[in-house]
This record gives C-alpha cells, sequence and structure tokens, in this order.
C-alpha cells in the first residue's frame, strides 16, 4: 500500500463535506469541514512566511480547542512535525521539550507564551512565535492571523505532502532519567494506525468522536484523525471538563457521540459518580479504552448501565500507538475480578515475545512483548543511545521495539498483562517513569535523598509513595512537599503519600533498596 | 473567626487527602488543586462529599479550580448554592 501523508485525507474530506461540521468545542463554536480547511491552511502561509519549512518542527502549546485542531493541521500541511505540549505542565519542563526537539516556532496561547519564554531565553533557544490571544471556537486563531495579514499578507503556500517516513509528530513522555523523551513518528506510522482504526471500528460521517485525551497524549492521535479521515464530527472535551466525571454523561448525551475514547480512570470515574441513569447515551456505539488496566468491579458497573455500545481493550505504548486489542464480550460476569487480556495484535503490526536474552519464549510462557511493522517509531528524538536499547534487531534486520510489559499469550484470547520489566507505571493513562518523580523531588532543597515506589490500589489503579530523607532537622510539611511538586512536575507524577525518613534504606551495595521500602507500612 | 463549612471541609481535606499533617499548615487560603493537594479524583471525592454534606448540587463550571482552589472559596461557593 503507498503511503500517504497523515493530512492528505483531510483535503480530500473537507472537499467532499465542506459543509458538515468538522470539530465542536461545546460552549465555544463550531467549525464546517470548508472552515476547518481555510483555516488550517492559512496556518500553513504564515508559518511560512515566517520561514517553517518541511522538515522542521513547530510547537503546538495551546489549550484543546478548535484553534489547536486547526494549527496542528496547518503544521502539517507546511510539512513540519507537530509538537504538541502540555498547557498544564510546569513551564520548565514545556521549555525543555521547545528546545531539546530544536523547534523552529510556536503556536501558543498568549500566557503560555508569556510563561515559557523566559524559560527558553535561558535554554538558549530563540524560536519564532505565533501567539493566539484567546484561542476558543477558532476565533482567536483566526483574529491573530488576522492581524498579522494586516501588516503583511501571507503569500500562498503549496500544502507539502512529506513522504512516509517523514516526522509527523513528536509526543514527549516520561523519562527516566529525569527528562522526558521525544518519541518520533512518522506520517506512515500514523496513517497506518488509522487506517488499522478505519478497519476495525468503521467509521462513518454520521460518527461523533470523543477528543477526551490532550494533544500531547497517544490517544489524540484516533481522536483527532481519524474522524477527519471520514468526514465525522470530533467533539472536544476541555481539560477542565473531562476531568469532571459528574457532568460528563450530559456532554455525551447532548453531543450525541457515538465513540468515546480515553484512559479507563474517567470510566471508572465516571461508573462510581456519573449519575449514567439521568442521562440518554444510546448515541454510544463504541467505548474504546487504553492507557491502563481497567479495574473488573468499575468496567462490570459501566456495562451494566451501558450495555449496547461494544466495548474495547486497545494496549499500546506511545512508541507503537495502539499494538493490541481486544473487544471485552458482555455482560461482564459477576465472579470475574481479573482484568481483561490485552488481545490479539493490529493487522498493520506483528508480536513475538522474548525473554531477557532476546529468544522467543515456548508459547504460553512469560516474557516481554515486542512489535514490528508500519506502526512502529522512528525513534526517540536525539537521543540514540535510547533507541539502541529500546530495539532488538531481528536476525533478519527487522527492528522489535521492546515494550517492557511482560504478557502471556493463550490461545483464543491473545495476550494477558502481567507488569512491568523496568519502573515505569501507568498512572491516569500517563505513562510515569518513577525515576523522573525522584529526579524532581531532588531539586527540592531539603530533600537529601528520594526514592518512589508504586503500589496496586483498587480505587486509583496505581498509588505512588515518596520516601524522603532531609538535609539537616527541618522536614518541609506534606502540604510543602505537594506544593513543591505541582511546581515542578505534571499532576499526574505527583505522589499520593510522602514519608520521611532519618535515612533511606540501601542494600549491600549502598544503593536504595527499594524491596524494603516496599515492605515499610 | 470560626466558619463552620471551612471547619468541616478542612476536616474531611485532612482526614481523607492529608492524613498525618499538621493541621495549622492548611490555612484558609492554601492553593488546594493548584497547589497539587486535590488531584481529579480527589476534587471528585470533595465535591460528592459537598453534595451530601451540604445538600447541594454543583454544575460543571462550579468544580474547577476558580470555585474549589482554597477552603475560603469553598465555603462561599456553597454558600451561594445554599442561597
Amino acid at each position: 500500500m503507498a503511503t500517504r501523508a497523515l493530512h492528505e485525507t483531510f483535503t480530500r474530506t473537507a472537499a467532499a463535506w465542506g459543509g458538515r461540521t468538522a470539530v465542536v468545542e461545546p460552549g465555544r463554536g463550531e467549525i464546517d469541514y470548508a472552515g476547518l480547511d481555510g483555516l488550517a491552511g492559512r496556518v500553513r502561509d504564515r508559518l511560512v512566511a515566517l520561514g517553517v519549512r518541511r522538515g522542521d518542527r513547530v510547537g503546538l502549546y495551546l489549550p484543546k480547542s478548535i484553534d489547536g485542531v486547526a494549527a496542528m493541521l496547518g503544521i502539517l500541511q507546511a510539512g513540519a512535525a507537530y509538537v504538541p505540549v502540555d498547557p498544564g505542565a510546569p513551564a520548565p519542563r514545556c521549555a525543555y521539550i521547545l528546545q531539546h526537539c530544536d523547534v523552529r516556532l510556536v503556536v501558543a496561547e498568549a500566557g503560555l507564551a508569556d510563561r515559557v519564554r523566559p524559560e527558553l531565553d535561558a535554554l538558549g533557544a530563540r524560536p519564532g512565535w505565533l501567539v493566539v490571544e484567546a484561542p476558543g471556537g477558532g476565533h482567536g486563531l483566526a483574529a491573530a492571523l488576522d492581524r498579522l495579514d494586516a501588516a503583511s499578507p501571507a503569500p500562498a503556500a503549496p500544502v507539502q505532502y512529506p513522504a512516509g517516513d517523514e516526522v509527523a509528530y513528536i509526543l514527549y513522555t516520561s523519562g527516566s532519567t529525569g527528562r522526558p523523551k521525544g518519541v518520533t513518528l512518522s506520517h506512515e506510522n500514523a496513517v497506518s494506525f488509522v487506517d488499522w482504526c478505519s478497519a476495525t471500528f468503521v467509521p462513518t460521517a454520521d460518527d461523533r468522536f470523543s477528543s477526551h485525551a490532550p494533544f500531547h497524549f497517544d490517544l489524540s492521535i484516533l481522536d483527532v484523525h481519524v474522524p477527519l479521515h471520514h468526514g465525522a464530527r470530533l467533539v472536544l472535551i476541555s481539560e477542565e471538563s473531562g476531568k469532571d466525571a459528574m457532568h460528563l454523561a450530559s456532554l455525551i448525551a447532548s453531543q450525541r457521540i457515538s465513540c468515546w475514547y480515553s484512559a479507563p480512570s474517567i470510566l471508572a470515574l465516571l461508573a462510581q459518580v456519573g449519575r449514567l441513569e439521568e442521562h440518554d447515551a444510546r448515541s454510544l456505539r463504541l467505548v474504546l479504552f487504553a492507557g491502563e488496566v481497567f479495574a473488573v468491579k468499575h468496567l462490570r458497573a459501566l456495562t451494566a448501565r451501558w450495555p449496547h455500545p461494544r466495548y474495547f481493550n486497545l494496549y499500546g505504548p506511545t512508541e507503537t500507538n495502539v499494538c493490541t486489542f481486544h473487544e471485552v464480550p458482555l455482560p461482564v460476569p459477576d465472579e470475574r475480578t481479573a482484568p481483561y487480556p490485552i488481545g490479539t495484535v493490529c493487522s498493520h503490526l506483528r508480536a513475538r515475545v522474548v525473554d531477557d536474552a532476546g529468544r522467543d519464549v515456548d508459547p504460553g510462557a512469560e516474557g516481554e512483548l515486542c512489535i514490528s511493522g508500519r506502526g512502529v517509531m522512528l525513534g526517540y528524538w536525539a537521543q540514540p543511545e535510547l533507541d539502541a536499547r529500546a530495539f532488538l534487531v531481528g536476525d533478519d534486520g527487522t527492528r522489535w521495539y521492546r515494550t517492557g510489559d511482560i504478557v502471556v499469550e493463550s490461545a483464543g484470547v491473545g495476550y494477558t498483562y502481567r507488569g512491568r520489566r523496568d519502573r515505569m507505571v501507568k498512572r491516569r493513562g500517563y505513562r510515569v517513569e518513577l525515576g523522573e518523580i525522584e529526579a524532581g523531588l531532588y531539586r527540592h532543597a531539603q530533600v537529601r535523598e528520594a526514592a518512589v515506589i508504586a503500589l496496586a490500589d483498587e480505587e486509583a489503579g496505581v498509588r505512588i509513595r515518596a520516601f524522603l530523607a532531609a538535609r539537616g532537622g527541618a522536614r518541609p510539611s506534606l502540604i510543602e512537599m505537594k506544593r513543591f511538586c505541582a511546581a515542578n512536575l505534571p499532576m499526574y507524577m505527583i505522589p499520593d503519600q510522602f514519608s520521611w525518613c532519618d535515612e533511606l534504606p540501601k542494600t549491600s551495595t549502598d544503593k536504595i533498596d527499594y524491596q524494603r521500602l516496599k515492605a515499610l507500612p | 473567626m470560626t466558619d463552620a463549612i471551612q471547619s468541616a471541609v478542612k476536616e474531611f481535606i485532612m482526614t481523607e487527602f492529608l492524613p498525618g499533617e499538621d493541621p495549622d499548615e492548611l490555612t484558609p487560603t492554601t492553593p488546594l488543586v493548584t497547589g497539587g493537594i486535590l488531584d481529579s479524583i480527589a476534587t471528585m471525592k470533595l465535591v460528592l462529599f459537598m453534595e451530601e454534606r451540604y445538600g447541594v448540587r454543583l454544575e460543571a463550571h462550579e468544580t474547577d479550580p476558580e470555585h474549589l482552589d482554597t477552603l475560603v472559596d469553598i465555603a462561599a461557593l456553597i454558600r451561594a448554592k445554599r442561597g
């Protein structure tokens, strides 16, 4: 199959479905396909006028909005790769990301731009800016472009169609050394995934997709690009409403969403506090979840309340996007407690299970899941040493991405997830390297030693506990530590519990003894 | 001045989310959401507590940090809802 650029189908869809609604931003406005294509084209022209060229990276630093979707498409049309940055993350982390992948320009909300600019200056980075005063409904972006056009119109620039192996976007995920790492994905990676979704979920122009995940999260690739390939409607759920489980059911009902996709944690909350009985969710035909294990008792409650959609457990790291899937057979039996399998490998990928030495294990034995194929990332941006560790190269030269996930394969159901081989955990669907939290804690002036462990928790999925030893006598209060973390780490990385020790337990080789920490009360 | 609503909410937050912390550290203006004390799940639990205890019903826009970031904000919101 010939590879096309990620935005190539959108151009055709926009021509075919011009007057149909493309994106809705509840409470802020909506835009049809022709309008979205027009706005994206204006972004493309302006970016090119500002010096962006095919192969460049462009930061996307906007709250979730129609403006953000149009900017994303405009960046792609300019032949550049988009780098979505979490508007809620601390400015130093955002600046690191923008500087690390050497963005040519940042499309940013004004307040966010003000916050990150001094940090970028300090790093010696001087990207260009397309500043949007008040993003929302596409109006802020249009006004920003109007202002620039009034001063000097941007000449029309042709749509670029990068080759399959050129970079489409970079998603930064938690890195064990304390710095996020840039998962670099090509147009072919993205398109092969979108095509798999199309074949599996058969979207039509009548579908309405939720966009619950933020744009810097890999779930957003399905959310945004699948509906836009099919003339369907994308319903943006803002960061704030996305967390508000008590009101999500009314949003699903009022927007008549047909395909829902999110991490299980919000669905678990929806099942518990969502007042599902008060809202008509008959429009839902698909409920997709990914990013972490869905506790069976909450899945049972959700499916009992909403028995009509099909439920799919999608599994895959950012490096491959979804690579295995499993349709949950309904009803969920009362006696079941074991989580559902992650299922069988997607048709555009191949899977194998290996031991520590990289040899295939016997069928039915535990091992690390490795993935190859068109969906597997190009690598980590500017970190070849990480690439070398991430891939197992087969005898025939095939690159197999080592997921770090321990699985077991069984006949009929495919793969079942058993655990991790490293210190990465999933929280609210996000990847969290415990080492990155530790590195954050060490930045506190009073912290002499820090170690973080993850504990299984039926309610929250995973609970993060930090052990600290203070420099000198005074121990910062719990509130102070939480505030310090809030200023230095993304919210989903803030430990749930802090425990102070005089000294952390050590192994005979003087390393922190995590096993003993796990045994502490 | 002792504020009964603030005290009750403070007790709930101390017990649920800050076990072991010195109560004096949590002041009426300590930032709860932006200060990393209440994450999204904790905020939901707090909203459920407020709804059950005070018989109010919070709308979607009232569960954001603007309305729930401090004990002062929370008490004001509850008072406004009760009329």
